[in-house]
């Protein structure tokens, strides 16, 4: 419901709003088409529910007109944050990443529920636009930091949504179980094998929990995850964090299929927000062979990965090179088949030499679902730059980010058969950071994240 | 190990010497190399010529082009893939060609004409002579290629490249015996004098060893190349043995001479195997700059070789392979584009003088011996080499 109600892309119709049963001044006065973060004093409620939205300076000529006269409730910047499923999943991809992995440093159950439930509250007062805390950013003593950090302020919610996940090493650690989740550890929540050419770097590998924090706006994608974090300090560390731009996938039919960093168009054949069937077939876990896994039902596996191109030495590379890499045309996204970017590969279609045109350890063929058991997945990377290297090169590539209803079947044959035999990510891939983590299903109006795992 | 397979060889493998293609999609890319785009004396074409394959015609949207470098934008508008090919005069000659291209795809040929007649055709499902239409390169003063000798430059070339890979592999078979030998025998001190020496051989000429998708993971993986259960054989295997990290559990002597055995085995394979490779320019070309990447990638780092730290002689070996095609192409490539060769000998020289700074009696320093300036110096020289040399291909073949 909340990940992405109508499919992603579309604004959701008046009335589905899910934040307005929270009933806060927010949502009913409707009107603001950008909701101010600024909380007032004085307003309880952790989370900042109960916040008066104010009209960010600036806005107050031609925006708070054109909202007037606008249906409540239109405010397309705001993703709902409860619901069945959790949002950032089918949600259209937005422009930027910001995703962390905490480890959780307190062995204390109740403490860890604590944790789970302010990041609730945090995570839907974001979301939402407004601050994190009851008094936001400015509103609090004098004498005391601000709760919210503030560099959200004025800013729109900027279509956030903010996904969490647990690791395998939440559930248990050198063999010993954790926080009392004997036998809650989820079957396809396996550890990943090497995968041939793994370079992965433990700084940038694993994690208890993961937060995947998605917005038009790269500031506001930080502001989350930073105050997270902040509420976080004393029960959970930061292990690793990545920020994302360009999204290099579509995850609406209403969204134009975007470039990756090699230039080529990524995402073509992804699953879509539309392909309810399909999602239900791939993308959402079911309730498990066992009674201690059910917690999951309705929920999704999220696999992230950090794969460094060698840009530089793509860059020296052939254009007949590249296109036969990829198995694509550059320019329109064709398969070399034939056809126009949405033209379905024909892989039996042999050249001159007798060599099919999509060779058979280009790209494309290696990854598509005929190739696959017919399994698919749901992938909302990002491109990443880290700065350079230190030798003059780019510190840069894919941040790969995928949805599937179980990896043991979804991601690890593919990725497999990918590292042994994509001539791509022999020469030009090098993955260097790797996570998987259970994305339980979404939140119900007060409840918390991962609710059903401790029940 | 930085890659299984070697698709720069394998996916030209068909490609003709006599093939004088290239190929690009992008039509505005190419506009600004293209003579025929901006004065164009008889006035027949503007911007690339523009060719229409269908099931039943072949359309050419302009029947002469003054002499100087041609572009041809070829879209398929039939229904099966398609061939163009500008012929000679004789219709048997191949001047150029673009091949493989799929329903509605739109491919570009850039070639560079002399003065003469030729013939254009289209063939479409590739069969048969085609569809073909006489076609006029007029004198428009400027050079349009080099001298009729170039092709036996070229042919030159890739005798000498193949006499070349023909000698390394013969001493790469006898190096691996002595080497398998000592180690065998538990010498382990003759065996690591000998192991960076003799990988030299394989790594000068890498891409054509690569070529192998079988032989290469068996002689070279590393470690981290490993799938889970994949026995681990070849040179890096015995690298972890006689350079073991703390805490590395030594094998024993039963399964050093298996792993002997195997890496003289599989390099006698190579070798054989290596006696029928068809050399091209297009080959040499592109193994030269795969060279570079190799260097680029894993041996700038300090990754291949990463309990040794013996990667400069890696890196030494596949510059010398690089430069080594680079020289027997360079005849040619003077005709061609002689601003272009005197670059790459300029490029090399640098790089050669810095890796020299770094030797060491017969071999080099170790990897981590270097400075992070000194690395950082290393792959600066790298890439001022890789990028005019990822050119070298395009102004041979072109
Ligand atoms: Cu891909």
């Amino acid at each position: 419901m909340s990940g992405c109600p109508f499919g992603g892309g579309q604004q959701p119709p008046a009335g589905t709003h899910s934040d307005a049963s929270e009933a806060s001044p927010e949502t009913s006065d409707g009107g603001t088409r950008r909701l101010s973060r600024r909380g007032l004093l004085g307003l309880a409620g952790v989370g900042g529910a109960g916040a008066v939205a104010g009209i960010a300076a600036g806005l107050l000529g031609h925006d708070a007109l054109a909202a007037a006269a606008a249906p409540p409730a239109a405010n397309d910047s705001v993703i709902p944050f409860f619901g069945d499923r959790q949002a950032g999943i089918t949600t259209a991809a937005q422009d930027r990443l910001h995703m962390a992995a905490f480890d959780v440093t307190t062995e204390d159950r109740a403490a860890l529920i604590d944790l789970l439930k302010d990041w609730t509250a945090a995570a839907a007062a974001m979301t939402a636009g407004r601050t994190t805390g009851t008094t936001g950013a400015v509103d609090g003593p004098y004498d005391a930091p601000p709760e919210d950090t503030g560099e959200a302020l004025d800013l729109d919610a900027g279509r956030l949504t903010i996904t969490f996940g647990f690791g395998g090493s939440l559930f248990e650690k050198d063999g010993k179980a954790r926080f009392g989740l004997d036998g809650k550890r989820p079957d396809a929540l396996i550890d990943l094998p090497h995968f041939p050419g793994d370079a992965l770097e433990s700084a940038r590998t694993g994690g208890d929990i993961v937060v995947q924090a998605c917005a038009d706006d790269p500031q506001v994608a930080v502001h989350a995850i930073r105050n997270l974090a902040r509420i976080g300090f004393g029960k959970t560390r930061v292990r690793w964090s990545q920020l994302g731009f360009g999204r290099t996938s579509s995850t609406s039919r209403a969204q134009q299929t975007a470039r990756n960093l090699f230039g080529f168009k990524d995402g073509t054949n992804n699953l879509k927000a539309e392909d309810t069937a399909l999602l239900d077939e791939h993308v959402w876990a079911g309730a498990g062979s066992r009674a201690g896994e059910a917690w999951m039902e309705g929920g999704s596996y999220l696999v992230s990965r950090r794969i460094r191109m060698h840009i530089e030495i793509w860059d020296r590379t052939s254009l007949r090179e590249q296109e036969g890499l990829i198995g694509r045309t550059k320019g329109e996204g064709a398969p070399l088949s034939g056809g126009k970017e949405f033209t379905a590969p024909d892989f039996g279609i042999k050249g001159n030499d007798g060599e099919p045109l999509i060779a058979m350890d280009s790209h494309v063929r290696l990854a598509h679902a005929d190739q696959n058991d017919g399994v698919r997945m749901l992938r909302r990377g990002y491109n990443y730059t880290d700065g350079s290297d230190g030798l003059g090169h780019l510190d840069a590539g894919l941040f790969f980010i995928a949805f599937v209803k179980d990896p043991r079947t979804h991601y690890v044959p593919m990725q497999m058969t990918m590292a042994k035999e994509d001539v791509l990510a022999l020469e030009y891939l090098k993955h260097t950071g790797s996570g998987l983590f259970a994305v339980p299903p979404g939140v119900k109006q007060g409840g918390f994240v991962g609710e059903g795992l401790f029940a | 190990m930085p890659g299984l397979t070697s698709p720069k060889i394998r996916r030209t493998a068909g490609a003709r010497l006599a093939v004088v293609a290239a190929t690009a999609v992008l039509p505005l890319a190419l506009a600004s190399c293209t003579d025929n785009a901006s004065a164009n004396p008889s006035g027949t074409t503007d911007g690339p010529i523009q060719v229409t394959s269908t099931d039943a015609d072949c359309k050419v949207s302009a029947a002469e082009a003054p002499s100087g470098n041609l572009t041809f934008a070829v879209k398929n508008d039939g229904a099966e893939v398609t061939e163009f090919y500008v012929l000679a005069e004789d219709g048997l000659r191949i001047v150029a060609e673009v091949e493989n291209i799929g329903p509605g795809i739109t491919r570009n040929l850039v070639l560079t004409a002399p003065a003469g007649k030729y013939i254009t055709a289209c063939k479409p499902g590739m069969k048969g002579d085609g569809i073909r239409a006489d076609f006029t390169v007029k004198d428009s003063g400027k050079q349009a290629t080099a001298d009729a000798d170039l092709q036996k430059l070229v042919d030159t070339g890739v005798t000498q490249y193949t006499a070349y890979v023909k000698d390394q592999t013969e001493q790469l078979v006898a190096g691996t015996k002595e080497f398998a030998a000592a180690y065998a025998a538990g010498d382990a001190a003759k065996a690591k004098s000998l192991y960076a020496a003799t990988r030299m051989h394989w790594e000068r000429i890498e891409p054509v060893a690569e070529s192998f998708g079988d032989l290469d993971p068996k002689l070279d993986a590393r470690e981290a190349d490993l799938e889970p259960g994949q026995k681990w054989t070849g040179w890096h295997r015995a690298e972890k043995d006689l350079f073991p990290p703390a805490g590395y559990k030594e094998l024993t002597a039963a399964e050093r001479a298996a792993i002997s055995k195997q890496l003289v085995a599989d390099t006698e394979e190579l070798s054989t195997r290596t006696r029928t490779v068809k050399l091209s320019a297009d080959k040499l070309g592109n193994g030269a700059k795969e060279l570079l990447d190799e260097v680029a990638r894993g041996k700038v780092t300090g990754e291949e070789e990463i309990w040794s730290h013996t990667d400069l002689w890696d890196f030494q070996a596949n510059v010398d392979g690089a430069r080594i095609a680079f020289e027997n192409l360079k005849p040619a490539l003077q005709q061609k584009d002689a601003a272009l060769a005197k670059d790459l000998d300029a490029k090399f020289s640098a790089l050669q003088a810095e890796l020299k700074n770094h030797a060491k009696g017969d071999g080099f320093a170790y990897y981590n011996e270097l400075s992070k300036d000194e690395v950082q110096q290393l792959s600066a020289l790298v890439d001022a080499l890789g990028e005019p040399l990822s050119k070298l291909t395009a102004a041979v073949v072109l």
